[in-house]
């Protein structure tokens, strides 16, 4: 399949591979942004094809592990409520909240329906104008545009039942925020493509001058994944920090200009808590005043408290997220912590560090 | 009624099982590890039947003159309509493969209509003309029925359950205990039409594509080797769940391995394509006219030549083969693009909501 088979070939990763391996003559920690990234890493045993001193820690870029529990419970209160469907993702069913998760609210008799685009939450609206719909909006800058296209179309139609509880989030706050906090030395990102896709990559040039950090945009399947790798490590050997692109035959440095205008017309920059790493500003986007008429918040009477997680739990899915921690360095990994009964979302999302190591790191020997 | 009115014979010896799930969600029906859960812990012990227990396709019992199957199963999908099917072809080949995967030529099926209130008799109509039809294709005969309409909302419009039972055509075992070390693995043909099929057409899924559901009878192919007298091991459909859960189920069975290349496991480029943009893995996706065929290596050839000649079996292949597990416990084991390695496992619920 082109544009695919390519990019899975065999001898190209061995040579990529085997460059990586001659180019790297100190200890390098790279941090993979995304967590289709990690998915591919671990899935294709990309991290079993590099050397011992360049090491992967796996960032914060699965949408659903950085929601926090919070809006998890918001979005079940909603749902509880009488007339409501709500609206999500699939991945956000089994993230678990405070006391249970939207699974259970739907076995529980709630109208939670999975959606595949926001926009099919205003046809279900459309359609059942006795009911409140509510899409529950997650995501990083990939996923804000067609937010921000189901919202404006809503107001369009003029439609009075449709709202939306928002938690999307955007990658460069994060990036600062890793590189400033107390944690393991980052030596060098591998951006995440399809976030630089919608918004290019303008924004990370000053937190790349700031910290002198190497940033390579770079796509998800392996040999974008080793292509990424090898940028990195020539410029941590040369000792430039620039921000390049592996991954132009998607990405321009300009992004989506379409994208970028419909966000900047339905959204402002807010400060926005991470599950893991805590509030952030200007790190999550909400309605302009503008579209305001369609926060669930304001229309559920939910309150926007902004209260710090708290976990009793032994789970560690904080600490994987900022990649002080690896999965198998949980306690609960593999044992009370399972796809099945997941502690941390981490371990539910197809996204989710946790759950890719699950899934895909039980080797033969 | 003994378990509720007879707390003294019921509760002691038999807990309620899975105490983890106070309801029972979508996942406890999608056949992944859930499902095997409740079957394993609920069912299995309570019925105590030896046919049960070998969690075959369908159950293979004597009768002083001959070896019978039975099987049963139910049909749920939605949208009733999918490109190369419907919901009637889907529950006559779903009878008539399960039979066919327990080495027997079917003869006769069942049909259980549950009818929601409402539904167009036009629709009717066309499932019943493709029920008719796919009965003539697959040279079986429906020959009892029920008729059930439950009230509007109470149902998808129609559910079907068909039961089915055919001549066993040979005197071997043909379950996951009876594969061995050395054994080839074959797979009738490419991976992920029927999943894909029945996504494009879901309403609210945004994407076209011109694939069509396989979905056909798999007897013709399952006669013919058997005719030749291969010595066939284990035989398996690859519905829900698809290649991997099937072939999960055999190794955990049969506590051996099966060691698989994906390279070898052939997905046509546009349920490639569809799989890739919707984040599924096709190892995984549902198919209704696939199935694996597991037998001694030396017959492989031979088998494939017979396969190869046949309509739904034209583009069968070796995959894989059967290994004594090293860690005892059998397990799936896929050589990933790249050539390292991977264990497969059940998934948790569906990939994607109920597809058939």
């Amino acid at each position: 399949m082109k544009f695919v088979d390519e990019y899975r070939d065999q001898q190209a990763a061995k040579r990529l591979a085997d460059e990586i391996a001659k180019t790297v003559s100190h200890r390098w920690t790279l941090m993979e942004v995304c967590g289709g990234q990690t998915h591919a890493i671990m899935k294709y045993g990309i991290d079993q094809l590099l050397p011992d001193n360049l090491e992967l820690l796996h960032g914060p870029g699965c949408p659903v592990c950085v929601t926090p529990a919070e809006i998890i419970d918001q979005a079940i209160e909603i749902a509880d409520a009488p007339n409501v469907i709500l609206c999500s993702f699939g991945d956000m069913m089994r993230v678990p909240g405070t006391h249970t998760s939207l699974n259970g609210a739907k076995a529980s008799g709630a109208d939670v329906r999975i959606v595949y685009s926001p926009l099919d939450a205003v046809e279900i609206a459309t359609r059942a104008p006795e009911k409140q719909v509510v899409f529950l909006a997650i995501g990083f800058e990939t996923t804000a545009p067609t937010t921000a296209m189901a919202v404006h179309r809503a107001k369009k139609l003029g439609l009075q039942n449709f709202s939306m509880l928002i938690s999307h989030v955007r990658v460069p706050p994060a990036l600062e925020a890793l590189l400033t906090s107390p944690g393991p030395k980052i030596d060098a990102f591998l951006a995440a493509g399809h976030v630089c896709a919608i918004m290019g990559f303008t924004e990370y040039f000053p937190i790349s001058r700031k910290h002198q950090v190497p940033i390579v945009v770079t796509g998800f399947e392996p040999i974008d994944i080793l292509q990424g790798i090898l940028m990195a490590v020539r410029q941590l050997e040369e000792g430039r920090a620039d921000v390049e692109n592996q991954y132009a035959r998607v990405v321009n440095e300009r992004g989506n200009q379409q994208a970028q205008a419909i966000m900047a017309c339905v959204f402002e920059n807010t400060s926005q808590v991470w599950r893991g790493i805590g509030a952030l500003s200007k790190s999550g986007l909400k309605l302009t005043r503008e579209y305001e008429a369609f926060d669930a918040r304001a229309r559920f009477n939910l309150g926007a408290s902004r209260k710090e997680e708290t976990s009793a739990s032994v789970c560690v899915s904080g600490k994987v997220l900022r990649g002080v921690k690896k999965p198998i360095d949980c306690p609960a990994f593999g044992r009370k912590c399972t796809p099945e009964h997941p502690l941390g979302a981490t371990m539910v999302s197809s996204e989710g560090a946790c759950a890719a190591y699950f899934r895909y790191s039980r080797k033969r020997d | 009624m003994p378990p509720k009115d007879n707390p003294k014979i019921f509760a002691p010896a038999c807990p309620l099982p899975l105490r983890d799930y106070p309801t029972v969600t979508l996942a406890h029906g999608a056949g992944g590890a859930l499902t095997k859960r409740l079957v394993d812990e609920m069912f299995a012990p309570l019925f105590k039947s030896r046919e049960l227990n070998r969690m075959h396709d369908g159950a293979v019992f004597d009768t002083p003159e001959r070896r019978f199957a039975f099987t049963t199963d139910s049909y749920v999908v939605k949208p009733l309509f999918f490109p190369g099917g419907d919901i009637g072809c889907l529950a006559v080949y779903g009878a008539v493969n399960d039979l066919a995967m327990c080495g027997a030529k079917p003869l006769h099926l069942s049909l259980g209509l549950i009818i929601e209130e409402g539904l167009p008799m036009e629709i009717l109509w066309r499932i019943a003309q493709s029920i008719a039809y796919a009965c003539d294709r697959a040279a079986v005969n429906i020959v009892t029925g029920d008729t059930k309409v439950v009230d509007r909302g109470k149902g998808d419009g129609v559910f079907i359950n068909t039961s089915g039972v055919g001549v066993v055509m040979t005197a071997h075992n043909i379950d996951a205990t009876a594969i061995r070390h050395g054994d080839a693995v074959i797979l009738s043909g490419d991976i992920g039409r029927h999943g894909v099929a029945v996504l494009s057409a879901r309403e609210h899924l945004d994407f076209e594509t011109n694939i069509l559901s396989d979905c056909a009878p798999l007897s013709d192919p399952v006669l013919a080797l058997l005719e030749d007298d291969l010595d066939i091991h284990c035989l398996r459909d690859l519905t829900r769940g698809g290649l991997a859960t099937a072939l999960i189920e055999i190794s955990d069975k049969s506590g051996l391995d099966i060691n698989i290349r994906e390279a070898e496991i052939s997905v046509d480029g546009r349920v490639k394509g569809a799989a890739e943009l919707l984040g599924l893995d096709p190892l995984y996706i549902a198919n209704e006219g696939r199935f694996i065929i597991i037998l001694p290596a030396h017959q492989a050839p031979r088998a494939l030549s017979i396969l190869r000649s046949i309509g739904v079996s034209k583009s069968s292949g070796v995959i894989g083969a059967v290994a004594v597990s090293e860690g005892g416990k059998g397990e799936v084991i896929c050589e990933t693009a790249l050539g390292q390695h991977r264990v497969l496992d059940l998934l948790i619920g569906d990939q994607l909501p109920r597809i058939c």
